[in-house]
């Protein structure tokens, strides 16, 4: 059977509760902080004040002397300056700088960047020892508006900069004729637009516990993504081979990227454990949370979107300039995420991008839900907007009009496989009353719609290798439980449940007989992670693949038992059925004792590879970028209200219709989409991770406002089932996605309300009242 | 400073514990008693993680001293469940109320401490009690599904 169509066990496309939810609901689930070791002691780091700074000298002296401190380091210590990075292509990143060292190795470069760190007994004395480091510095002067990094400068942030300025990364493509089609078009909008980061605001603080042992080996325990970028890091900065270390993902509070780098303090609880031969916990507070950051760019972007007379796009402009932060972290694949997933789900034959990203002295920025696409998409679909205006054309019309097919590709070479937009603006128009409203509701409300696009997983390989994206192992033993190896990380969107689910579904089992391992580096094979909205897909199809070689040898051992031909057999209701009289079977336990026998534990391995060969090779700089295997569509309408004395804005209900392929759990799919629309909405209307002269403002929960329970609206979710030719059981993406629609929806629905435009995020109500002004609303 | 021996009834159980006079309460319950259920989150009272029911009520551990407590029935996410798990922590799980799970205990006691009071809270009741408590997985809305669920349950049994 293939692995795109259910084997109809009625597990997948059910709604399962998450396997591993009773865990978490009744406190017996451990997250990295709960893990006691004995004689573990706390690790603390010292954090710099200054956004830009030369480390001239540390006197550790009176901090090692003090009782119940174990290690002390600085960047003296030996691998403390070895670069590490999540991308080859850009590791700048170093645990600590080396005091009195010329260059970016002496140098901190951002408000709470580590200078040193302590292991004491507890955190207490950490804290003191921490304030007994003597630390000279030399300030150096700090960039921190991102044209200011686009100049020359004479001492760069990082030493891999374009001709001394801190541009860290620059992308140009075009394709067709944009300067010819621009002037030869009937419409044409420019708009700039301003994007304050954000934050993943993850509930889980930063925690990590590294214990390098008495054999010489370290295990390192981190509330982590990608443990696997993580191992081969760490195996960079310990100078160790990455066999001598064991990387272990407990539970996880919560990613949305911000736990997909691999980080510092996992560097400096290693170095310090290796110091002191204890191991050493570090855990962040919520300040230190926010000063580590990894969250959304902010961003600038021009944006020329054309169309010709009767509504048909003729060509996009992007230009995006990108505030890095002071490191590298994703930021390559941010940059040319900005500008190469913005075309999708439209057809336009002339596209250009260019795109910037600088290095600022901030705290890093990195891949966050919707990663790189999420501003875009907004200067995209609120220009689109202005086009249906221009054109007076209905908006869902216009964005019908231009649709991509299925089964295509498009300019850049991207492949198009399953596409279920259509139905997607279909039903959210039909559930919405879209007709009854759009244009029609009293002055104050406002229905507005987007469209979205977003990758399943990158086709291509961060490491250049020709390793699988995913491996699944699968053991079954006498007992008759079914275990699954798999280094996927289950950070709370449920891909341990997914793999059960894959199992279960292609062996005909209850679920409760699958146990799913996805932690431990030292038995789970290697899967790279969970980030780029990857997991179903990839992990899901290899889980199928090793299924369906234990199906082989159940089948195989149940013909021998009854003599009927291994072709007619199934596996469905915990059975091997003899499908042409179904009154011949084994049951599921007495098949595998059959297949154990002189033989022991069934073992079988399934791995994800890559997608046929895709896109346009070698014929443009940067033609990997944006493919992958499979792509997930979106369309969302909001309904909103805006109060006309404090033009305060309220999402009343959202329509959201997500195209995932299959819905393998539609329970799970529902809550990525309601969790997509809660942080959208934060984006959109409240998030502000702003800045004062380089320091980070109101670093917690109180100044960096998210939607509370009261301010969320009513989400109607409409899952689209487009069958993916290749995703397990027709499954792709719907983590990430889901996120982009909803802010254009919004901000639409607010021009739709009170004929107002906000070109700046958040559109808090200063602004749009603002805005009113500016653009002579009259509100009363 | 001095350190004091108090005792705490945790869960049903006294617990002797030595605390200094600015120790709280979430320190006591996850270093001392090594209930790991009760969540860390932000220190500052502004996640919600850390809530525990002191006599019945909804209370941030972070923000509560150990010494306010003595003489009062604590309740954690431990003590919630006695023989049989409660209605909550069952429909938190099957209503998708919990994702990555670092809120949910959060939710669930402060969700208790309404239902004790309200059994039969509006939608809008809920989200207004559960209005100090941060997840950034579900968007909310399976969480009020499953209390509103446990409500329903507990006022049928």
């Amino acid at each position: 059977m293939s692995s795109n169509s259910a084997n109809g066990n009625g597990i997948v496309g059910t709604r399962v509760p998450l396997i591993d939810a009773l865990k978490k609901t009744t406190g017996e689930g451990f997250y990295t902080d709960d893990i006691k070791l004995p004689g573990m002691i706390v690790g603390k780091i010292l954090r710099s004040p200054h956004p830009h700074a030369r480390v001239k000298r540390i006197d550790v002296s009176k901090a090692e002397a003090l009782t119940g401190v174990h290690a002390v380091l600085t960047g003296d210590e030996p691998g403390a300056q070895n670069r590490f990075g999540v991308l080859p292509i850009s590791r700048d990143e170093i645990a600590l700088p080396k005091p009195g060292a010329a260059g970016r190795a002496g140098r901190v470069l951002y408000v709470g960047d580590c200078v040193a760190a302590v292991a004491a007994d507890n955190e207490e004395i950490a804290l003191q020892a921490l304030a007994l480091l003597d630390v000279e510095y030399e300030i150096v002067p700090a960039i921190i508006r991102v044209e200011k990094g686009l100049e020359k400068t004479t001492e760069p942030i990082q030493d891999r900069t374009k001709d001394g300025t801190n541009v860290h990364k620059t992308v140009e493509q075009q394709f067709g004729d944009v300067a010819g089609v621009l002037d030869n078009s009937a419409h044409v909008r420019t708009n700039e637009f301003e994007f304050i980061g954000v934050n993943h605001a993850f509930t889980e603080p930063m925690a990590t516990i590294a214990h390098y042992d008495a054999d010489d080996r370290l295990v390192l325990w981190s509330a982590q993504q990608v443990p696997h970028y993580l191992h081969r890091a760490l195996a960079d900065v310990m100078e160790m081979p990455m066999h001598r270390i064991r990387v272990i993902r407990p539970m996880v509070g919560g990613g949305f990227g911000g736990k997909s780098d691999p980080f510092p303090h996992e560097m400096i609880a290693s170095l310090l454990s290796r110091k002191c031969r204890r191991p050493v916990k570090i855990l962040f507070d919520r300040e230190e949370v926010f000063y580590n950051n990894h969250g959304r760019h902010p961003t600038k972007t021009r944006i020329i979107v054309a169309a010709d007379k009767d509504g048909m796009l003729t060509a996009l402009d992007v230009d995006a300039t990108i505030d890095g932060g002071a490191w590298g972290s994703f930021g390559v694949v941010t940059t040319y995420y900005n500008g190469v997933l913005a075309m999708g789900p439209y057809r336009i034959d002339n596209f250009n991008y260019a795109g910037r990203r600088v290095y600022t002295n901030k705290a890093p920025c990195g891949a966050m839900r919707g990663h790189g696409a999420v501003n875009t998409r907004f200067s995209f679909e609120v220009t689109l907007d202005q086009l249906a205006d221009d054109l007076k054309m209905d908006p869902c019309d216009l964005r019908l009009k231009n649709l991509l097919p299925a089964n295509t590709e498009t300019i850049n070479g991207f492949r198009i496989t399953s596409n279920g937009t259509r139905e997607c603006i279909e039903r959210a128009r039909e559930r919405s009353g879209w007709d009854q409203k759009y244009g029609q509701l009293p002055f104050g409300q406002g229905i507005g719609l987007s469209c979205g696009f977003y990758i399943s997983g990158s086709a291509h390989r961060i490491h250049f290798n020709e390793l699988p994206h995913s491996t699944v192992h699968i053991k079954i033993d006498m007992d008759g439980g079914v275990t699954v190896h798999c280094m996927a990380a289950e950070i709370g969107q449920g891909s341990d449940t997914m793999l059960a689910q894959c199992v279960a579904e292609s062996l005909g089992i209850k679920m409760e007989r699958i146990r799913i391992f996805s932690a431990d580096s030292d038995t789970d094979p290697v899967d790279l992670g969970s980030y780029s909205s990857r997991v179903t897909f990839m992990a899901g199809n290899a889980a199928v693949r090793a299924a369906e070689k234990i199906r082989e040898k159940l089948i195989q051992a149940a013909a021998r038992k009854t003599g009927y031909p291994a072709g007619g057999f199934v596996l469905t209701n915990e059975k091997v059925v003899y499908k042409p009289n179904p009154d011949i079977f084994l049951t599921f336990d007495e098949a595998l004792t059959a297949a154990l026998a002189k033989s022991g534990a069934l073992i079988a391995k399934g791995a994800y590879l890559d997608p046929p060969p895709i896109g346009k090779r070698n014929e443009f700089k940067g033609w990997r970028a944006g493919l992958s295997p499979t792509y997930s569509f979106q369309a969302y309408m909001a309904q909103v209200h805006v109060d006309p004395e404090t033009f305060e804005v309220r999402v009343q209900k959202v329509w959201a219709a997500h195209d995932c392929g299959k819905a393998l759990n539609p329970l799970a799919v529902e809550g990525q989409i309601e969790g997509c629309v809660h942080m959208g909405l934060g984006q959109v209307l409240m998030e502000d991770m702003s800045y004062l002269h380089g320091t980070i403002q109101g670093p917690n929960f109180l100044d960096y406002r998210t939607l509370t329970p009261m301010q969320m609206p009513d989400v109607d979710v409409i899952i689209v089932e487009s069958g993916d030719p290749e995703g397990p059981f027709g499954a792709k993406e719907a983590g990430e996605g889901p996120l982009l629609p909803i802010l254009p929806a919004v901000a639409n629905a607010i021009y739709d309300a009170v004929g107002v435009r906000v070109f700046s995020l958040p559109i808090t109500p200063d602004k749009l009242w603002k805005a009113a002004q500016r653009q002579g609303v009259k509100i009363d | 400073m001095a350190k004091k021996l108090i005792t705490l009834k945790v869960n049903g159980s006294p617990h002797e514990v030595a605390v200094r006079e600015y120790d709280v309460l979430l320190d006591v319950i996850r270093e001392h008693l090594n209930l790991t259920g009760t969540k860390r989150g932000c220190d500052l009272g502004t996640c919600g993680c850390c809530a525990v029911l002191v006599e019945g009520r909804a209370k941030l551990a972070c923000l509560t001293l150990a010494l306010e407590c003595v003489g009062r029935e604590i309740t954690t996410i431990e003590g919630l469940k006695s023989q049989v798990i409660h209605p909550l922590q069952k429909t938190f799980a099957e209503a998708g109320g919990s994702q990555c799970g670092f809120c949910t205990q959060g939710f669930i006691m402060t969700a208790k401490a309404l239902l004790d009071e309200k059994p039969n809270p509006s939608r809008a009741e809920i989200e207004e009690a559960i209005s100090g408590n941060l997840c950034r997985c579900t968007g909310y809305i399976k969480i009020v599904d499953a209390i509103e669920m446990a409500a329903t349950e507990m006022r049928g049994s």
